[in-house]
């Protein structure tokens, strides 16, 4: 072990958590929403009664201990709180991802055997509802925004006022209920469970412990010195363990303020507005912002554009040098520091950036161009290796010690080893208890002696850095025996802003080839710049002078490839453009936006097909669902391009920097 | 936690209304009444006299013949700020927004009318202007949650998609806090996605608030769908009136639509 925090008797649960915060730090601001236009805000004791009521008024419409409550809805206080109020009750909450289509829905509240629901809305309760005949353990659902649900006469509906109301009736004759049941809980039991996105099978549900979330959490604070002074904004999905590190678990034992953004559309504005000191973005997230600001930038005044790419360039040179506080020549500290004046400073303020001290990515490697981009403005931007299993962290990049390429260290707590295959290895204080109901699967992940097989390929570079590789269930070999990493080729053809989703095949053919899913945003603004017409996404992706693009995109990658004695096999023969953008509604992406290669594979096989035939075009038919559940087909006949492919092994770097394009 | 939803007494009275410009009618002796609480559609195929009707309704128009009554009070001739300090509040079939101003400014103008200081007071702002101004800024937030537009409340409405500024002429009407809202068209030229999000909202409005709504549509699935009673107006006449079924089984109605075999 490297050292790390224990819980104690005292603080080893949420609930207790809480009343320690509202004792200590009562009339520090625990939670923000923004509402009506105006950030209401709640202290630390505000939020404990909130619970308290909740966690009482839950109580008398029967939730038990070791019961399973869903919580579904965007990132709200209440639907916060009742996470807490179910832990002091000793049940369990399972948050529901809020855009699930009703069969995935009914399979994780039939698998968790859930109880309660408590969700955010009518869209929601009528989710709900329209799967409750099939949950028969299913006994209430309580609602928070009770907007169109005045004519539901449902006897299983309650509303959260109302809930809370009770609560606080239960709680005046019963004054000594909450304490003693919040006594009750201890470090080991299960305080959440959450089902992992899946990219191979059914979800699974991932139990973990008091103690795995508190002692993570903590271990994390401590290496980078969160305090109760920080702010964060919680806007990812709360089915995700990283949003209940980050905006619930880490709040509490740091008791940093949490905001939650208005809707799902002001997340960038509400960013801007409340100005976080701590911020974790998946890698995609980062990508948005800055093809938005480089949109922008190149439809600005020539004098703005010029400075910009001027002070951008100085910033690439001496930015990570100054950031990591290591020498620089006087003259370029000068640029720099006018630079900051004119650029960097009223970017970083336009972004919602000015106040950073901490930010995480991470699921996902990021283009080496972006994680450069946000560092050399002065964004201590740091990649994490993260799983649901470890309760987010296994690995953070130091202070000071952050590439692009490598992932970091072992966060607090945490041991690493790689296995005689590759596989990366973990055990921690994080690692999760069990799978639910899935005895096989958590002896095939977890040893007897506590490490887990993270199902990543890996090594610890010379800096004791973990880099990862690939999934090395994804691994595969090209015919001529070259290994195919198609994560690896896929996140290359990512760093393009016209590209957002690309899928890359090879394991078991002759040579590699990639369906592409162009970036609508980027590459709408790019043909509107050169009078290009087109009528929408299909056919925009049909475009022969979009395929021009893309194949230079495609071709850049296989330069870059080119140059890797081992990855020249890899370079990308032939491809084509999707009319469609692949999605979580199709079952084509996780919930976290992760490509199913096995559906992708089985629905799209005539199109792998016409790729590896002599075929120029490919008729394709597929189906979309729409978010209600109805299903349409769209139809199209796909162009398939050939790429250049480079011989010789000239290493020609890869034209991906930012405003180059 | 439940009621069904009330339908109340008659609020509007149209009597035996016609309408003439010069020697085109185009409204001869139209007679029906909306109910409190309920949703009220008007159709007909295009030139039956809809938008007319509507435009009588809110005084926009002088009917020629016949009286409007409305909560009691009957007109022959009314006009358009009348009608709107009496609870009545419209859409237009084509936009009418103010496009350099921002969706928030759009639906404070919804407030107009209930503002009571003078334009001294606002031109001085600090005091009691100001005190007036934020309790209407909450009224438009309201309005502004109520229609998830939160993400647009900033942005000028020119550039807002068309779907989202028929929303925000919604907004604007609903911020007037009317008894009774007259819909030109809300629907025209929306997708499939659009459609049926205003329906929701719709729906969702007259029963928040209990708002009495008039409709005009072209769309009859949506019409039939939503709709409590249906008026159907041909050449300026009314052929029929009565539940959407009823109106659906209606020979003349299927004639007027379909058209009439000639022999």
């Amino acid at each position: 072990m490297t050292g790390g925090i224990v819980a104690n008797e005292t603080a080893n649960t949420f609930p207790k958590l809480l009343e320690r915060n509202a004792h200590i730090r009562g009339k520090r601001v625990a939670i923000r929403e923004k509402d009506f236009g105006i950030w209401q805000s709640w202290n630390w004791s505000e939020v404990a009664k909130e619970v308290r009521s909740l966690a009482c008024g839950l109580q008398v419409i029967g939730v038990n201990r070791g019961d399973k409550v869903m919580v579904c809805g965007d990132n709200r206080p209440d639907l916060y709180w009742s996470l807490t109020a179910v832990q002091a009750l000793g049940g369990v909450p399972v948050p529901v991802y809020q855009d699930s289509v009703a069969d995935e829905m009914q399979y994780i509240y039939e698998h968790a055997e859930a109880t309660f629901a408590i969700v955010e809305n009518q869209e929601q309760v009528d989710k709900v509802l329209g799967i409750k005949d099939k949950i028969p353990s299913l006994k209430g659902i309580v609602y928070t925004d009770t907007r169109g649900l005045r004519h539901y006469n449902h006897p299983s509906l309650y509303d959260f006022a109302v809930v809370q109301e009770e609560g606080r009736k239960y709680d005046a004759a019963n004054p000594n209920f909450y304490k003693e049941k919040i006594s009750s809980g201890a470090g080991e039991d299960i305080c959440i469970m959450l089902y992992t996105s899946g990219t191979t099978g059914r979800p699974k549900g991932v139990m973990l412990s008091f103690d795995n979330m508190i002692i993570t959490s903590a271990n994390c604070s401590e290496l980078e010195g969160l305090s109760d002074q920080d702010d964060i904004l919680a806007y990812l999905p709360m089915a995700w363990i990283g949003d209940n590190i980050f905006s619930f678990a880490q709040s509490y034992v740091s008791g940093y303020c949490v905001n939650c953004p208005e809707s799902s559309e002001t997340v960038l504005e509400d960013l801007r507005e409340v100005g976080p000191s701590y911020f974790f973005a998946p890698p995609r997230i980062f990508e948005n912002i800055l093809t938005t600001a480089m949109i922008r930038i190149e439809d600005s005044a020539a004098i703005k554009r010029k400075m910009f790419h001027f002070f951008m360039n100085v910033a690439k040179r001496v930015g990570l040098d100054v950031l990591d506080s290591k020498p620089v020549s006087l003259g370029d500290r000068l640029l720099y520091w006018l630079g900051d004046i004119l650029v960097y400073a009223p970017l970083k303020n336009v972004l919602g950036l000015s106040k950073i001290q901490l930010a995480y990515t991470g699921g996902v490697a990021i283009g080496p161009d972006i994680f450069i981009f946000y560092r050399s403005l002065g964004i201590n931007l740091k990649q994490i290796y993260a799983s649901t299993e470890a309760a987010v962290f296994i690995t953070i990049q130091r202070d000071g010690e952050v590439r692009p390429e490598t992932s970091g260290k072992p966060a607090l707590g945490v041991e690493l080893k790689i296995a005689e295959d590759g596989e990366v290895m973990f055990r921690s204080p994080g690692v999760f208890q069990a799978y639910f109901k899935n005895a096989e699967a958590t002896h095939s992940t977890k040893t007897d002696d506590g490490w887990v097989h993270t199902g990543d390929a890996g090594f610890i570079d010379g800096d004791d850095d973990l880099r990862i590789i690939d999934r090395s269930n994804d691994v595969g070999k090209i015919n001529n025996g070259a290994m195919f990493a198609p994560n690896f080729i896929e996140n290359k053809l990512k760093f393009f802003p016209h590209i957002r989703e690309a899928v890359t095949f090879g394991d078991g053919r002759d040579n590699v080839a990639a369906f592409i899913n162009i970036d609508q945003e980027s590459v709408a603004n790019w043909a509107e710049r050169r009078n290009l017409a087109f009528s929408g996404y299909t056919d925009l992706a049909g475009q022969d002078l979009v395929y021009d693009l893309i194949q230079e995109c495609v071709e850049s990658v296989n330069k870059d490839l080119a140059g890797d004695e081992n990855l020249k096999s890899s370079q990308i023969k032939r491809f084509l453009i999707l009319h469609k953008e692949l999605d979580a509604d199709d079952g084509e992406l996780t919930r976290t936006r992760k490509v199913r290669r096995s559906v992708v594979v089985e629905r799209y096989g005539e199109l792998i097909e016409a790729l590896y035939s002599g075929k120029t075009s490919c008729e394709v038919e597929a189906e979309v669902t729409f978010e209600d559940g109805r299903k349409d087909n769209i139809r199209a006949n796909l162009k398939i391009r050939e790429a250049i492919i480079n011989g010789g092994t000239q290493a020609i770097a890869a034209d991906t920097a930012y405003g180059g394009k | 936690m439940s009621q069904e939803r009330r339908i109340g007494d008659v609020i509007l009275k149209v009597d035996n209304v016609s309408l003439a410009f010069g020697g085109v009618k185009a409204l001869t002796n139209i007679t029906f009444d909306v109910c409190e609480g309920e949703v009220r559609s008007i159709i007909g195929p295009n030139g039956a006299g809809k938008s007319s009707m509507l435009n009588c309704i809110n005084g926009f128009y002088k009917p020629t013949e016949g009286i409007i009554t409305f909560k009691g009070e009957s007109h022959s001739q009314m006009e358009t700020h009348q009608a709107a300090s009496q609870g009545i509040a419209r859409t237009f079939q084509n936009i009418a927004l103010f496009k350099g101003m921002t969706t928030l400014d759009n639906v404070m103008t919804g407030r107009n009318l209930k503002m009571r200081k003078n334009f001294l007071w606002q031109s001085l702002y600090y005091g009691p202007a100001m005190r007036e101004e934020l309790e209407h800024r909450e009224a438009a937030e309201r309005v502004i949650d109520f229609l998830e537009i939160e993400s647009i409340r900033k942005t000028v409405v020119g550039r807002l998609p068309y779907g989202l500024q028929k929303r925000v002429e919604l907004a604007r009407a609903l911020a007037a806090e009317p008894d009774m809202l007259l819909l030109d068209e809300p629907m025209a030229g929306m997708n499939y996605e659009e459609k049926e999000d205003m329906c929701r909202y719709i729906l969702d409005v007259n029963d928040e608030f209990g708002t009495t709504i008039v409709l005009i549509e072209h769309d009859m699935s949506v019409v039939m769908d939503i709709s409590d009673r249906v008026v159907v107006l041909d050449y300026g006449q009314k052929i029929a009136d009565g539940d959407p079924d009823e109106v659906r089984a209606n020979q003349r109605v299927i004639d007027a639509y379909l058209g009439v075999q000639h022999d």
